[in-house]
């Protein structure tokens, strides 16, 4: 009998282990049936920041007020277009068509910036018929006048705010900045969050030595980057027992997907091997794990989750070195 | 939309009935129609059915001419066809409008009247076009205003229908068109009550189907052309009464009552005032008034001008009649009078009525305002013993005295309270109070009307409103002129209009100020002050620009200026100010997003409340004034007539000040100090590298570098830098970098362009923007010093290089395109390199707009007094009237040749053999040819001979100067090269003469607003192109390399100036014709206009705009096709992701956007392995056959007969 790939994530049921995170190819309708085809059982719409929002607003609107009614001949220089899908209405639209063509879970994803907007974006996501909502809290604590407590105060604000404001299953994804990540983990539990997405990866700025400019960057992942959500969602598994842990960043491979389910997340996150691979590539991946299960004889994810967390491995302390220690003497157990 | 209020203008008013009543729209953008062609492409793009349910074609063509064919072809199928033109535009459909009468095809064509181009282009409002087309056999029915543009539309459709006469339904130009009036709607009903299906049915029954086969358009022999010309007479007949019907069948349906002609007025009038138009609201007012006084006038209005109702003519005019003005708007210079005066007499004469006086006047030509006291002028004149038999008024005519004295001091009383508003184009003045005018027209049941007057320049625009509101229709068909209400939404315009001179004695004045109330007055320039005090106005203020920037909404400041307007002014309940001002913005703003309309909310919500009434002091203080219009130094013209027109005052000008032929002096924008730049760049000297970028790019010639010996510098003013010059060409000298500080616009694209970087801070560039206010006295003292320094001599800099081309002498300065305007730079290039001999032929738009509309013109002159001659002939021959100017000069120059070698002994064998035999393809040589040729003239003049033409000696020193060479440029945009004149560029391409054409390619009709032309790039949305243009671009420069001994060039100046220049000098250098093709980048892209140069380099790094030059060459083996760009490195999807006109389509139509984007590079992709193939390609100009056509050409002054010469060695 081949192993069970079900697991739980948010308190959703899903068919396998294997979600595809926000990205671009989660932005086209056509993509998100593609993975849904190759086995992902849930996906993660791109994250609506209200910064670009209404980044994108002023500037159409500065482009065609700009250029109307300024001279005789012309009274505008842009066509009237009926329906301008502006703002949230691109991802709203996006959520609910996904939400009509898709049979799994659509997880909607959201960057605020401004006291109330989260409430009122979550809430919208939810009218359109997400499944989830995913707290992309990405901001960089720039101001040296504002410690830690308070700007892990300011997260907390938001998840309180949007977990009164919504009933859905709500996900944060984490910064992998936090001085104190285990210590917030529990406090975004109990501010009402039902999930941990482990680690945001932020656009790194890159400078161009012709422009002299400021230039954002976003390389993909590689398989190396898993280290880190392995590690954490390892120390995290014991210490929020209940709470759905997902592994987003280097996963890869069938085997990626073994070692974060191992350590504890509930699922694993896929973006970067599908934007170079493919969405058929999934398919790949979870064949892989099957064959990787039924080789090292597990019945099912639900058994393999979390029995190499901290709790599970004989050297905890291993996840929580800073440093590699070279050991004298003894042969280590294998 | 049934049985509603709205307020439109009338080209709307026109449209809406037009595009309900019609299956095919064939159009072409021309000011001031183009709105209507607009509206109906972007209905028909929405799907928006006509009255049967079906959504009508909508196809641009390539021109006017194309528009009718097109049309003319669709009636003759049997469809329902509509066009909409003006002008020149008309013109252009001329023959197809006799066609189309003379097989009596029901179609209509809505004209937006507008001046024809005789002495200069206008785009202003009379009735020369229309008069142009009264003998084409269409009929012609005239809407005074636009509830009247609404209805007619209607009649006409019907009409045409019942009739088979083609109908042309017109109304004026911007007064009508343009004027923004509360109409009651037309219903689909309605609508349906007069167009009968059975003559839709009848129609169609007599379009051509081979299902039964007929023949149209037969050609016919002298045996029965005539009596076939005879056999329509009865259709015209009709036509009268069945118009007179369909107006009985409208009041029967709307209770709207019209008649073929109206008079209104005193039922015992003894004098009255034929017209027809939108002067007509201006008429009845003042009859209205003089009636009240007591006097015996009257107003017939003709709405039928073709075929001409005599009958009822006769009948509208009472009894007691015993003086008539006949009232034209239009000009027909030689005439015994003009039309419609005509037609009046004639209908007098043939019914035998006598009337003792009728005279005729014209009145309002281009838009000439038309005021209530004007028409008072005219019913005085008509009572004078012996009236002047033809007049003129509006105008003061010292030359000929045929205008009429008028009493400036009278006024109708209207009831209206009325406003002015004076704002900037970038601030939304004019969309407000387009709003205010909704807001009360559509909101309650007082009337409305909104008139706007825009600035001649595109940058720091400056916009005046007039609006008027009250309980009763408003007819005044004429700026506001005594207004209750001012506001200026600009504080430093204070410095520059006059504003309050149309305040009303205890008007309110509202101005958007950075002084606080208690602080303002002293900041007011003293005539402002004075005025404030003589009529009591009640004063307030606001700082909106603070409060916009508190909300987020930059420099828009029209939804805090607005709701003050509201409160002061009293027009609408306090209580509905607010919810109906935010109404408004969400039906204006609703569709860009949430954030502007809550920032707009938010903006109302604190208007109010910022306002503050300044307590007027009894006397002025301080000692600033307006500024003076004109610095001194100016010459005598200008000072007579230019700077009349310059402080707003050009009205007030006789007809002596003008030239008589349209001919006006050059060199003049420099004395046009506007000073509208917030920031200016400022240049650090110490890490400037002399490159000359900033220079060769910047768009308005504010920046300017001149490299000169260091005695030049004996009395600069303190703060004037100057560096260096590094260079071994010129060793010892200086090299200053210098803004025109009252010239610059702030477009900042100096700054971006600027390479240099300081080594501490990344920001820091060699040029920088900074506040206006803390540089421009020491800047302004410091241009005029530079100003002062001589000129490097022209043969010590090399012309081949950016940095050279840089330090000479721009002639072309200070344009009023619009800030970072992507054409200019080619302009002012061209003229650095060859402006001292150059003729340019100019097609109609932006680039003739900048260059030719008045009050002042950019191109300027030399020491020597040389510099560029300019001539726009129109938008359709500018290829052939440049051939006209070259072969014009080619004449002169083979004559002047061939005298030279008739009468070589007498002046000197050896100057007249260097003379002919001078070489003068570089500077030097046309230096020293300059210097030969005032040798000749020395030695004709020697002999006793003058430039009198008389005899070989005297034509020869008449020609003289035409031995030294010319350069010829042919310049306008893509729509003339792509486009409507495309013909004539293939033509002129052709024919191997040595002329120059430019296309500033901005791959859009910018002038007219962003139509699609076959310029316009895939996935482009563009006007006539709303779901994004679904062809790819023409390629222009390929056709032309077609001929094979064309020199071609694809350049963009801001990508790589560099190769620019070199192609510039290259076409010049090239014995045949020439073709540059420059990527222009406009404001109709949507892109951050400071960018406007660096942009460019993303067209040319992503494939899409590659650059190249193509040299004919003669030799066998030779590879003409020069790709000057390197293979794509980055994506066009990329590019286009950048600007407006791509990516909003992303935003209306994301899969079509994407689909588009896909095709887009997949044409770049296609572009840049064809070109380079070219690249690859050994091609050939015969030789023998090139040399023979040129030296011919040289020789006698004509078209070479074949393929010019390749002989020339590149200069550069």
């Amino acid at each position: 009998m081949s192993p069970d790939l079900r697991t739980r994530y948010l308190g959703l049921e899903l068919s396998g282990p294997v979600i595809a995170s926000a990205s671009p190819l989660t932005g086209r309708l056509d993509d998100l049936l593609r993975l849904e085809d190759a086995g992902v059982s849930a996906v993660v719409l791109p994250s609506l920041f209200e910064e670009e929002v209404i980044a994108e607003e002023l500037a159409l609107s500065a482009s065609l007020e700009s250029t109307s009614n300024f001279t005789a001949e012309a009274l505008d220089f842009f066509p009237d277009q009926p329906e301008l899908e502006l703002g949230p209405e691109r991802h709203l639209r996006l959520l609910s068509e996904a939400k009509e063509r898709l049979n799994i879970p659509v997880i909607a994803s959201l960057n605020a910036v401004h006291p109330g907007s989260w409430q009122r974006y979550a809430t919208e996501f939810v009218e359109a018929g997400a499944d989830a909502i995913e707290l992309n809290m990405y901001s960089m604590a720039t101001d040296p006048t504002r410690d830690s407590t308070v700007v892990e105060a300011g997260y907390l604000e938001v998840i309180d705010a949007v977990r009164k404001a919504v009933s859905v299953p709500l996900t944060v994804k984490l910064s992998p900045y936090l001085s104190s990540t285990a210590h917030f983990a529990a406090q975004a539990v109990a501010a009402g969050v039902d999930g941990l997405v482990l680690f945001n990866r932020f656009y790194t700025p890159d400078l161009d030595l012709v422009t002299f400019g400021v230039e954002p960057t976003l390389e993909l992942s590689t398989p190396a980057d898993l280290r880190l959500p392995l590690r954490w969602i390892a120390v995290l598994r014991p210490q929020l027992p209940g709470t759905s842990l997902a592994a987003t960043s280097g996963v890869h491979s069938a085997e990626d997907v073994a070692k974060a389910l191992l350590v504890g997340a509930d699922v694993a996150c896929m973006t970067s091997a599908l934007i170079k691979k493919g969405p058929a590539h999934v398919g790949t991946v979870l064949d892989g794990l099957e064959a990787w299960l039924s080789e090292n004889l597990y019945e099912s994810v639900t058994q393999l989750r979390g029995s190499a967390s901290a709790a599970g491995v004989e050297d905890p302390a291993g996840f929580e070195r800073a440093q590699y220690v070279r050991l004298l003497t003894g042969a280590r157990r294998r | 939309m049934d049985g509603q209020w709205a307020c439109l203008d009338g080209n709307e008013a026109a449209a809406r009935v037009a595009y309900a009543l019609s299956e095919v729209a064939a159009i072409y953008p021309i000011t001031p129609a183009s709105p209507m062609g607009e509206a109906a492409d972007a209905w028909s793009t929405a799907h928006r059915p006509n009255i049967w349910g079906a959504v009508p074609g909508v196809i641009e063509m390539q021109s006017e001419g194309g528009a009718a064919g097109v049309l003319h072809g669709a009636v003759t199928k049997g469809a329902l066809g509509v066009s909409f033109t003006s002008s020149q535009g008309l013109l252009l459909m001329l023959p197809n409008m006799y066609k189309i009468a003379g097989e009596l095809t029901p179609t209509v064509l809505h004209v937006a009247a507008r001046t024809l181009a005789t002495h200069a282009l206008s785009i202003f409002g009379d009735h020369s076009d229309v008069m142009s087309a009264r003998m084409t056999g269409w009929a012609m029915l005239c809407a005074s205003s636009v509830q009247e543009a609404h209805d007619f539309a209607l009649v006409s459709h019907a009409a045409t229908l019942r009739s088979r006469i083609p109908f042309l339904h017109f109304f004026d130009g911007f007064r009508t068109s343009h004027e923004v009036n509360k109409i009651k709607l037309l219903s689909d009903d309605e609508m349906r009550a007069l167009v009968r299906d059975s003559d839709v049915k009848a129609h169609h029954d007599r379009g051509l189907t081979p299902d039964a086969p007929m023949l149209r358009g037969s050609a016919q022999n002298p045996d029965t052309f005539f009596q076939a010309r005879e056999a329509c007479n009865l259709y015209y007949d009709a036509v009268p009464g069945i118009v007179a019907d369909l107006f009985d069948e409208l009041a029967a349906v709307t209770g709207r009552r019209y008649r073929l002609v109206e008079y209104y007025g005193a039922e015992d009038a003894e004098r009255v005032v034929v017209l027809m138009g939108s002067g007509v609201g201006a008429v009845q007012e003042t009859v209205d008034e003089l009636v009240r006084r007591g006097e015996k006038v009257g107003v017939v209005v003709l709405r039928l001008y073709r075929p001409f109702p005599a009958e009822e003519l006769l009948a509208a005019i009472p009894a007691s009649v015993r003086a008539i003005a006949v009232l034209d708007r239009t000009k027909e210079p030689g005439a015994p009078a003009e039309p419609l005066h005509l037609d009046v007499m004639n209908a007098l004469v043939e019914a035998g009525r006598s009337v003792p006086v009728l005279i005729g006047g014209r009145y309002g030509l281009s838009s000439k305002e038309f005021t209530p006291a004007m028409v008072k002028a005219v019913f005085d004149e008509l009572s004078t013993p012996s009236p002047r038999k033809r007049f003129t008024v509006g105008i003061v005519d010292d030359v000929t005295h045929l205008s009429l004295p008028v009493d400036a001091d009278f006024q109708v009383p209207t009831g209206a309270v009325s406003a002015v508003f004076f704002g900037l184009g970038a601030d939304g003045t004019v969309g407000a109070n387009k709003n205010s005018v909704k807001i009360i027209g559509e909101g309650t049941d007082g009337y409305a009307q909104g008139y706007f007057v825009y600035d001649s320049r595109k940058s720091g625009a400056t916009t005046v409103s007039h609006l008027r509101f009250g309980t009763d229709l408003i007819r005044s068909t004429y700026l506001v002129e005594h207004a209750d209400f001012v506001a200026v939404h600009q504080f430093n315009l204070l410095e520059k209009m006059k504003v309050l001179e149309l305040a009303k004695p205890g008007a309110t004045f509202l101005l958007n100020s950075p002084y606080p109330a208690d602080e303002v007055w002293g900041a007011l320039p003293v005539e402002v002050q004075q005025q404030i005090i003589d009529k009591q106005l009640a004063f307030y203020v606001i700082d909106a620009f603070k409060l916009a920037r508190e909300v987020g909404l930059g420099s828009r400041i029209n939804t805090i200026m607005q709701p003050c307007f509201f409160h002061l002014s009293g027009v609408l309940p306090e209580a509905e100010v607010v919810p109906q001002i935010k109404k408004a913005v969400e039906k204006t703003y609703g569709k860009r997003g949430r954030t502007i309309v809550e920032r707009n909310v938010a903006a109302i919500d604190r208007a109010i409340e910022a306002l503050v009434k300044v307590e007027v002091p009894t006397a002025v203080v301080g000692d600033l004034h307006r500024l003076p219009p004109l610095p001194a130094g100016a010459p005598d013209f200008v000072r007579r007539v230019t700077a009349k027109m310059l402080a707003g005052e050009g009205d007030l000008l006789p007809v002596s000040a003008m030239p008589v032929d349209g001919t006006w002096p050059t060199d003049t924008a420099r004395w046009e100090k506007r000073a509208i730049a917030q920031e200016l760049p400022i240049w650090d000297s110490s890490i400037c590298i002399d490159c000359g970028k900033c220079a060769i790019t910047c768009p308005h010639t504010a920046i300017r570098i001149k490299v000169f010996t260091p005695d030049a510098l004996e009395g600069a003013p303190e703060g004037f830098l100057s560096k260096k010059y590094n260079s071994r060409d010129l060793p010892g000298h200086l090299l200053s970098v210098q803004v025109a500080p009252d010239d610059c616009t702030g477009c900042g694209v100096c700054v971006d362009v600027c390479p240099v970087r300081s080594k501490t801070e990344v920001k820091h560039k060699s040029l920088n923007m900074e506040p206006a206010i803390d540089h421009r006295d020491a800047e302004r003292e410091n241009f005029e010093f530079f100003l002062g320094i001589p000129e490097i001599d022209r043969t010590a800099v090399r012309h081949d290089t950016v940095k050279g081309v840089s330090q000479l002498q721009p002639l072309f300065e200070f344009s009023g395109a619009c800030s970072g305007c992507g054409e200019t730079p080619y302009l002012k290039t061209l003229t650095q390199l060859f402006g001292d001999r150059m003729l340019i032929a100019n097609a109609t738009g932006c680039s003739s707009i900048y260059g030719g509309n008045l009050p002042t013109t950019p191109y300027s002159t030399n020491a020597a007094g040389r510099g560029p001659v300019w001539s726009n002939s129109l938008f359709e021959d500018n290829a052939e009237f440049g051939l006209g100017l070259r072969i014009g000069w080619q004449q002169q120059h083979g004559e002047a040749r061939r005298l030279l070698g008739q009468v070589r002994e007498t002046v000197g064998t050896e100057l007249a053999d260097e003379i002919l035999g001078a070489d003068q393809t570089g500077e030097t040589g046309i230096q020293a040819q300059r210097v030969r040729v005032e040798r000749l003239k020395a030695a004709l003049a020697a002999q006793g001979a003058g430039p009198d033409g008389v005899g070989a000696l005297g034509r020869l020193a008449m020609l003289a100067d035409e031995l030294v060479e010319k350069s010829v440029w042919i310049v306008g945009g893509d729509g003339w090269a792509y486009d409507i004149g495309y013909g004539g560029v293939d033509h002129v391409l052709s024919s191997g003469v040595n002329v120059n054409l430019l296309v500033l390619d901005t791959e859009v009709y910018s002038n007219t607003g962003g139509q699609a032309s076959k310029a316009t790039p895939r996935g482009a949305s563009a006007k006539f192109a709303a779901a994004g243009k679904v062809s790819a671009k023409k390629d222009l420069g390929a056709i032309a390399q077609q001929y094979g001994n064309v020199y071609v060039a694809q350049i963009a100046v801001g990508a790589n100036e560099q190769q620019t220049v070199r192609a510039l000098l290259e076409a010049q250098a090239w014995p045949g014709p020439s073709l540059i093709i420059a990527y222009s980048t406009c404001i109709a892209h949507g892109i951050e206009m400071s960018t406007s140069m660096s942009h460019q380099k993303e067209a040319v790094s992503s494939g899409y705009w590659p650059l190249y030059r193509y040299r004919p060459s003669e030799d066998d083996t030779g590879h003409p096709f020069h790709l000057d760009s390197k293979k794509p490195t980055t994506k066009v999807k990329d590019f286009m992701a950048e600007e407006t006109r791509f990516s909003m389509l992303n935003r209306s139509d994301p899969d079509r956007a994407a689909h588009l984007a896909n095709l887009a590079q997949a044409d770049a992709d296609e572009r840049w392995r064809l070109y380079s193939q070219l690249a690859g390609l050994e091609r050939t100009v015969p030789h023998e056959v090139a040399v023979a056509a040129v030296e011919d050409a040289e020789a006698n002054g004509s078209a070479p007969s074949s393929t010019p010469s390749s002989t020339q060695e590149d200069r550069a």
